[in-house]
C-alpha cells in the first residue's frame, strides 16, 4: 500500500469514528439539522472556512496561480472579500430569523408554499451542480494522487460519494461539522508547511522568492519563454478579460452570501452573535489561505515548473507535485490526503444542505403545509434525499467521465446563488412592500438567467481545436453568443430586477404587514431558535 | 388573576404540560406569570416594537455603519479588475523589488477586509446593548397591556 492511500484511510477510519460517535449522541431534527445548535463561535467558523474551500481553490487556484502567475492570484482575493457580505448583511439577521434554511427567513412574511418551492428548487440546483463539479474533480484527482496504486476513477468517485452519504445520513449536521473543522485544521497545516518550505527553499528570503517570480521560464505552444509571473494579463486578456474578472466577483461577493451550504452552518450556533463571530474566524482562516496561495502557486511555477506539472496531470496537480519537491512521497502523500479530505468535507456539506432545504422546504412545508404527519418523519426524509442526492451525483459523475469539462459548474453555483438567493434574502429583509410574487420571479429570473447564460457561453459553446478529447469537448461547437464565462454582471442585476418587478405587478398586504415582526426579529433575536438542551 | 369564578379550583399540576402551574380545569387564558417564553412570543407586540424610539436608533445605528462598509468594500474591491484590467502600466509599476503595485494592491485587499471585519465586530457590540434594551422596553410593554 503507498503512503497516500495508507493516509487516505487513516482520515477515513478517523471520520467514521466521528460519525459513529455523532449518531449516538443526536436524536430529533434540531440535532440532524443544526447539531442541537450547540456549535461554538470558533468550531463554526473553522466549519465554514472547511465547508467553503474546495478542491477549487486548493487545488484549482494554486494551478492557476502556477500556469498564469498574477491572474490566478487575483481570482484568490474575492474568495475572501465575500464575506463582508456574509458577515454585514447575511449572518445574524439570518440567524435571528429562520430555523433550518434560507426559506424560513422568506416564509416569515411571504406566501410560505410558492416561496420555499422556488427557494427549495434554487437550493438544490445550485447544491447539486457544485456537488457534481467536486466529484468529478475528486474522481479524476483520486486517480491521479493514488497513480501507483490502480484506483479508478469509478471506484474513486463511488467510495468518496458513500463515504459523504454514510457522514449525512448517519452523523448529520454533527459529524458533518466535525469532519470539516477537521478537514479546515489539516488543510491550514499543510498549507503553512508547504509555504515555509517554498520560503527555506528560497533561503528565507522574501526578495528571493519574488525575484524568481520575475522569471519563470516554460514551453509556450513548442517555444521557450520567460514571463514575470507577477504581471497581470496572462489568463484574462482584452477584450472580455476585464470584464470577465468583474463578472466573477460579482458572482462571488454576492454569490458566497447565498450559498445554501454555507447558510446553514450559522443556525448551528446559539444566538447571532456567535454566528458574527464564527464569520470573522473564518475569514481569518480563509484570508490566511488565500494569501499563502502566493507561495503554493508562485512555489510551484519557480520550483516544479509550468512544464513538469503539464506533463504529469496538468495544473490541478501543482500543489501535491510542489509537495512532492520539496518533501518526497510522504509530503506528497500528506498534501493529497488533504485534498481528499478537503473534496469529502466540502461534499458532505452540500449534501446536508441540499436535504435539508427538500426535507424541511418541500416535503414538509410544501406537500404538507407545515405538519408533521408523524414524529421524526422530517429528518427521516432528509435521510432518504441525502442518500437520493448522493446516488444521483455518484451516476451523474461516472457518466460524464473523468476528462468532462466542469469547471462551469462551479462558476454556475456561485452565479445561481447571486442571481436568485441573494437577492430575495436581501430585498425580503430590507424592502416592506417586497411580497411573494417578487420572491418568485426573482428566484427564477436569477435561476434561469444564470442557467441560460452559461449555456450560450464559452463554457460550453466554443470551437474546439481538433484532435481534443471527446470528454473534454464543448457541447456546442459554435462560437459563443455570450463572450463572458462568468455570467454575474448580467444575470444579478436580471435577478433584482425581476424580483423588483414582479413585487410591483401587485400588493399584498399580508406580506407588507409581517415586515415590522421580521426586522424586530432579525435585529433583535426575540424569539430565535434556541440552543438544545443536553 | 383571571380566574373564572364558575370552575371550581383544581390543585393537580398538569404533568408534560408547558408549565405545571396550570391547572386543568382552567379555561381561562394563563396568567402573564405561567407563560412560557414561547407563549410571550406568541403575544409579542412586534408593530409596536418595530415603532419604538429604542428599536429606531438600532436600525439607524446599524444603517449608519453597514452602508457606508459595504459601498466603501465594494469600491475597493472592484477597484482591483478595473485598474488591473484597464490602467495596466501603472500596476506593472515596481514598488519594493520585484513587488509591482498589482501584487500589493491585490495583498491589500485582505487587510481591507479584515479591518473592515474588525471594526464591524466592535460596532456589534454596541448594537447588542440597543437591541437589549428594545427587548427590555418590549417585555415591559408586554406587562403593562395585560
Amino acid at each position: 500500500m503507498t503512503p497516500a492511500l495508507s493516509m487516505f484511510f487513516l482520515f477515513v477510519l478517523i471520520t467514521l469514528g466521528i460519525t459513529y460517535w455523532a449518531a449516538r449522541r443526536s436524536r430529533g431534527a434540531a440535532a440532524f439539522f443544526t447539531a442541537s445548535r450547540r456549535i461554538t463561535g470558533w468550531q463554526n467558523g473553522v466549519a465554514v472556512a472547511g465547508d467553503y474551500m474546495s478542491a477549487a481553490s486548493f487545488l484549482g487556484i494554486a494551478g492557476l496561480i502556477a500556469f498564469f502567475g498574477y491572474d490566478g492570484f487575483m481570482f484568490s482575493v474575492g474568495w475572501l472579500v465575500a464575506y463582508l457580505t456574509v458577515l454585514l448583511v447575511v449572518a445574524e439577521p439570518l440567524r435571528n430569523a429562520g430555523k433550518y434554511t434560507m426559506a424560513d427567513v422568506l416564509a416569515y412574511r411571504l406566501n410560505p408554499r410558492p416561496v420555499r418551492a422556488m427557494a427549495s428548487l434554487s437550493t438544490i440546483t445550485v447544491s447539486t451542480f457544485y456537488m457534481i463539479a467536486q466529484m468529478v474533480g475528486a474522481g479524476a484527482l483520486v486517480t491521479l494522487l493514488l497513480g501507483g496504486s490502480h484506483v479508478s476513477y469509478q471506484s474513486a468517485v463511488v467510495s468518496v460519494g458513500v463515504l459523504m452519504i454514510i457522514y449525512v445520513v448517519f452523523g448529520g449536521m454533527l459529524a458533518t461539522t466535525w469532519v470539516q473543522i477537521i478537514k479546515a485544521i489539516l488543510l491550514m497545516a499543510g498549507t503553512i508547511f508547504l509555504s515555509l518550505m517554498v520560503l527555506a527553499h528560497f533561503g528565507w528570503s522574501l526578495e528571493n522568492f519574488f525575484d524568481a517570480v520575475t522569471r519563470v521560464t516554460y514551453h509556450d505552444k513548442g517555444k521557450l519563454v520567460t514571463k514575470n509571473f507577477l504581471q497581470p494579463g496572462l489568463r484574462y486578456v482584452a477584450p472580455y478579460g476585464p470584464l470577465d474578472l468583474v463578472s466573477l466577483g460579482m458572482a462571488l461577493v454576492f454569490g458566497t452570501a447565498g450559498l445554501p451550504h454555507i447558510l446553514v452552518r450559522f443556525y448551528t450556533v446559539p444566538d447571532a452573535k456567535t454566528a458574527r463571530i464564527s464569520v470573522v474566524w473564518a475569514m481569518v482562516l480563509i484570508g490566511s489561505f488565500y494569501i499563502m496561495t502566493t507561495f503554493l502557486g508562485f512555489g510551484a511555477a519557480t520550483i516544479v515548473g509550468r512544464d513538469h506539472i503539464a506533463a504529469h496531470g496538468g495544473n490541478n496537480m501543482s500543489a501535491p507535485l510542489l509537495a512532492q519537491a520539496l518533501g518526497g512521497d510522504t509530503f506528497f502523500a500528506f498534501i493529497a490526503a488533504i485534498a481528499f479530505a478537503t473534496i469529502l468535507a466540502v461534499v458532505a456539506g452540500l449534501t446536508i444542505s441540499a436535504s435539508t432545504s427538500f426535507a424541511h422546504d418541500f416535503y414538509t412545508n410544501v406537500i404538507h403545509k407545515g405538519v408533521e404527519r408523524a414524529p421524526g418523519e422530517e429528518v427521516r426524509v432528509a435521510r432518504v434525499t441525502a442518500f437520493v442526492v448522493g446516488a444521483i451525483a455518484i451516476g451523474i459523475a461516472i457518466l460524464l467521465g473523468k476528462d468532462a469539462n466542469v469547471a462551469f459548474l462551479v462558476a454556475l453555483a456561485f452565479a445561481v446563488a447571486a442571481s436568485a438567493n441573494l437577492p430575495v434574502i436581501v430585498l425580503v429583509l430590507f424592502w416592506k412592500r417586497f411580497n411573494t410574487t417578487g420572491a418568485v420571479t426573482g428566484l427564477a429570473v436569477g435561476l434561469i438567467s444564470s442557467i441560460a447564460l452559461i449555456m450560450i457561453s464559452p463554457s460550453i459553446m466554443k470551437i474546439d481545436p481538433p484532435g481534443t478529447a471527446a470528454a473534454a469537448r464543448h457541447l456546442i461547437q459554435r462560437a459563443a453568443i455570450f463572450p463572458l464565462e462568468n455570467p454575474g454582471i448580467l444575470s444579478i442585476p436580471l435577478g433584482f430586477l425581476g424580483a423588483i418587478l414582479g413585487t410591483l405587478f401587485r400588493r399584498e398586504p399580508k406580506a407588507e404587514a409581517g415586515f415590522a415582526e421580521l426586522m424586530v426579529r432579525a435585529n433583535t433575536g426575540l424569539g430565535a431558535e434556541k440552543a438544545a438542551l443536553k | 388573576m383571571s380566574e373564572d369564578p364558575n370552575v371550581p379550583p383544581d390543585p393537580t399540576p398538569l404533568i408534560g404540560s408547558a408549565t405545571d402551574i396550570s391547572r386543568l380545569s382552567r379555561t381561562a387564558p394563563k396568567p402573564a406569570h405561567e407563560r412560557t417564553a414561547d407563549e410571550e412570543i406568541e403575544r409579542a407586540d412586534w408593530e409596536a416594537l418595530a415603532a419604538s424610539a429604542k428599536f429606531g436608533e438600532l436600525l439607524k445605528a446599524k444603517r449608519r455603519f453597514i452602508v457606508p462598509a459595504m459601498i466603501v468594500f465594494i469600491v475597493y474591491y472592484f477597484a482591483l479588475p478595473v485598474l488591473v484590467g484597464y490602467a495596466r502600466p501603472l500596476m506593472e509599476r515596481r514598488v519594493f523589488g520585484a513587488v509591482n503595485w498589482a501584487y500589493l494592491f491585490a495583498l491589500s485587499q485582505f487587510f481591507m477586509a479584515w479591518i473592515i471585519a474588525a471594526l464591524y465586530v466592535r460596532a456589534a457590540k454596541r448594537f447588542d446593548r440597543m437591541s437589549r434594551e428594545v427587548l427590555k422596553q418590549g417585555s415591559q410593554m408586554t406587562a403593562r397591556s395585560k
